[in-house]
């Protein structure tokens, strides 16, 4: 049900600003379009995503439902050390993910 | 081919669409968009400049409009960028997307993919640290809304 990906470079200098591009598999149902009965499709989006960095958050996005379907967000951050970077998705109907990557900080 | 009953049924469907908004959707519009950006920033005034939203102007299909927002900023820990809020004037909502960084985001550079209604004004206001707001908006025409097919825009 739920595919996510994240884009984030195995390896980076100390210090360096990496980019990481995240992406959910959604369909960002925006609750204001209707069947052809008329009736109205009830919201299902993504709300949030938080990324942490060997538990310390360092990147919030609040999403609402003019972000379009399979939503793609990048960001950046410092590579501070080596670890992994948390990546968890939650939204309507109970709709989590959760996803982890390694970095290498040389 | 287009015939003549089929054009007046485009008349007949294009009528019904617009019957189902107010008369005064511009102002309501202006005015939910006003409203959301004040619950962001309060009594402090918006001022112009240092946030670069990059989008195209002309958009063939709003239904994913890619778009980025640069504010510029050293990002250290005493100045930096807390939030920055990107707005559309003309959806059914003004809210797009909301992302909150820190001084380990190295650089207050977001992009992300968005739905985009109508022609009229996008709008990214960033948050810094020291409690002043900036804004960056850009003008853009769609050709294609990302509503439109239920007449609903």
């Amino acid at each position: 049900m739920s595919r996510v990906v994240v884009n984030v470079p195995a390896e980076a200098k100390r210090g360096e600003v990496i980019e990481i591009r995240t992406l959910a598999g959604h369909p960002m149902e925006t609750g204001f379009r209707r069947t052809q009965l008329g009736e109205l499709i009830p919201r299902d989006i993504i709300r949030s995503l938080v990324c942490t960095y060997n538990g310390v958050e360092v990147f919030r996005a609040d999403l609402h439902p003019a972000v379009a379907a399979n939503p793609l967000i990048s960001f950046t951050t410092v590579a501070t050390e080596s670890g992994t970077l948390e990546f968890r998705w939650s939204g309507d109907n109970g709709y989590s993910a959760t996803l982890s990557a390694a970095i290498k900080v040389v | 081919m287009i015939t003549r009953r089929i054009f007046l049924l485009f008349g007949l469907v294009a009528g019904t669409a617009r019957a189902q908004l107010p008369p005064n959707i511009g102002e309501i519009r202006k005015k939910a968009l006003d409203d959301a950006v004040r619950k962001v920033v309060g009594n402090h005034p918006v001022r112009e400049g240092r946030v670069k939203l990059d989008l195209p102007p002309l958009i063939d299909n709003g239904n994913t409009v890619p778009l980025s927002v640069e504010v510029e900023s050293p990002m250290t820990e005493a100045d930096h960028v807390k939030a920055i809020h990107v707005f559309t004037e003309r959806n059914p909502q003004p809210y797009v997307l909301t992302a909150h960084l820190g001084p380990r985001a190295g650089r207050a550079r977001i992009s992300t993919r968005a739905r985009i209604a109508d022609t009229g004004i996008v709008m990214a206001i960033a948050e810094l640290s020291d409690g002043s707001f900036w804004s960056g908006s850009v003008k853009v025409i769609v050709t294609l809304s990302a509503c439109l097919e239920e007449g609903l825009i």
